[in-house]
């Protein structure tokens, strides 16, 4: 095995859980995500090059997410163009007991159903800080987005989750 | 700190993203302002929901072996071809005027639509290149790395040349298989554009002539010179560029072969 294999191989592999959870989350389905994240690898290792050797994690994830929205814009364009009608679900925005007994009652079921409506942006933002505890800064180095969005985009996201689980709660 | 102000950083608080001094301020306030510790209490029970409840889904096993199969393998192992399973080396050579007649003879049809389906082939490769990892086998922007890369794997001797003082650097050089053959195919670059360029020897060809394409949004141009055979290059480029590339890679066959 060659140097470059063997490094590659020591910064690259041990995010393998991190990329592919973030793909799944993107993709939605075992089978894409597989295939993203070996296709994402092979980028990694082509432009291997290029990474400075700070952050081994952020720059892969970066990669998975580039390599997943290709995939996305080519097969499934619509799902880009998703929005969530936040005028909707608007609501004074009002810490209040029913919500935190909601929250806290919510099971698997319900956050995986929520989280996977959530339009992407959204749904990555919630994913790469809360399952993969990514920093601000390093939310926005994965997804491209000035570090001042980061904030902002997670308050939406927090929001809109919680407005889509009282709404499936209600359901149920 | 109000309460507006408090809103709009609590979650830069829950995530420990603020600085010190702005987190006592917001803990202060959240002492006295209930409706602020109503919010923050609701924020940390979505952030426990999510982490602890929401799926975390685990790679499978198989996968990492799977990535560690689809990496490139090391140079030395890397080509497909790899070294002659006879030592053909010095015959190669000697054969290429006889193949190339052969190929010749075979390729007088109806050369329009026979360019129109090599025009296809030659823009699938391109593609395949960029998409499958396989840009390069030798991946070198010096031609006296690249020229003896193919010894032995092609049955003439591919010219190779440095355009890198024009804005045309080479990345390298490929084996691929066009038109029922092994040929060389060189990788240029011009800004962020790839360009493929495929050459082998065709003396069927009628001489001094320079044609382009448009297919798929890609331009092709070929020509073929005495000596220099066949020559096809596809890029993304616009014609312009890729024209002018063209011309500079003639230059060097006139000069080469003169």
């Amino acid at each position: 095995m060659s140097d470059t294999n063997r490094r590659f191989e020591k910064v690259a592999l041990p995010h393998l859980s991190a990329a592919y959870n973030l793909a799944r989350w993107l993709t939605r389905n075992d089978h894409d995500a597989e295939d993203m994240v070996q296709e994402a690898y092979l980028r990694a290792f082509k432009f291997f090059d290029s990474f400075r050797g700070d952050d081994g994690r952020a720059w892969l994830l970066a990669i998975v997410r580039n390599t997943c929205y290709t995939w996305l814009k080519q097969n499934r364009i619509q799902e880009l163009h998703d929005s969530f009608d936040e005028e909707a679900h608007a609501e004074a925005d009002s810490g209040s007991d029913p919500q935190t007994f909601m929250l806290q009652n919510a099971d698997k079921k319900l956050l995986d159903r929520a989280l996977e409506a959530l339009p992407l942006e959204f749904r990555e933002i919630l994913i790469m800080r809360e399952l993969e505890d990514l920093s601000y800064k390093e939310i926005a180095t994965v997804a491209g987005i000035p570090l001042g969005t980061v904030m902002s985009r997670l308050a939406r996201a927090r929001n809109m989750l919680r407005a889509s689980l009282e709404r499936n709660m209600q359901e149920k | 700190m109000n309460c507006d102000e408090s809103r709009n950083l609590i979650h830069g608080y829950l995530d420990r993203e603020i600085d010190l001094v702005r987190a006592m301020e917001i803990e202060k306030h959240l002492e006295g302002c209930a409706a602020c510790k109503g919010i923050y209490s609701r924020e940390t029970a979505m952030r426990s929901a999510i982490r602890e409840r929401a799926s975390y889904y685990v790679a499978p096993k198989y996968l990492e072996a799977r990535i560690r199969a689809a990496l490139p393998k090391p140079r030395k192992k890397a080509t497909v071809f790899g070294q002659p399973s006879l030592n053909l080396l010095g015959f190669a050579a000697s054969m290429a005027f006889a193949v190339v007649i052969t190929w010749g003879v075979a390729m007088q049809l109806n050369t329009a639509t026979a360019n129109d389906r090599l025009a296809d082939e030659i823009l699938s490769a391109h593609v395949r290149s960029l998409m499958a990892n396989h840009l390069v086998d030798v991946d070198s922007s010096d031609k006296h790395t690249v020229k003896p890369w193919f010894n032995g794997k092609l049955d003439f001797s591919p010219e190779v040349f440095d355009l890198a003082a024009q804005d045309f650097p080479l990345i390298g050089g490929r084996l691929d298989y066009i038109n029922g053959r092994p040929v060389a195919a060189l990788v240029y670059r011009h800004r962020k554009h790839f360009i493929n360029f495929f050459h082998w020897p065709d003396e069927s060809q009628e001489k001094n002539f320079v044609r382009t394409k448009t297919k798929q949004g890609y331009n092709l141009v070929y020509w073929a010179n005495s000596g220099m055979g066949y020559c096809w290059v596809v890029s993304d480029l616009q014609e312009n560029e890729l024209m002018q590339f063209v011309k500079l890679l003639q230059q060097q066959q006139r000069a080469a072969v003169s």
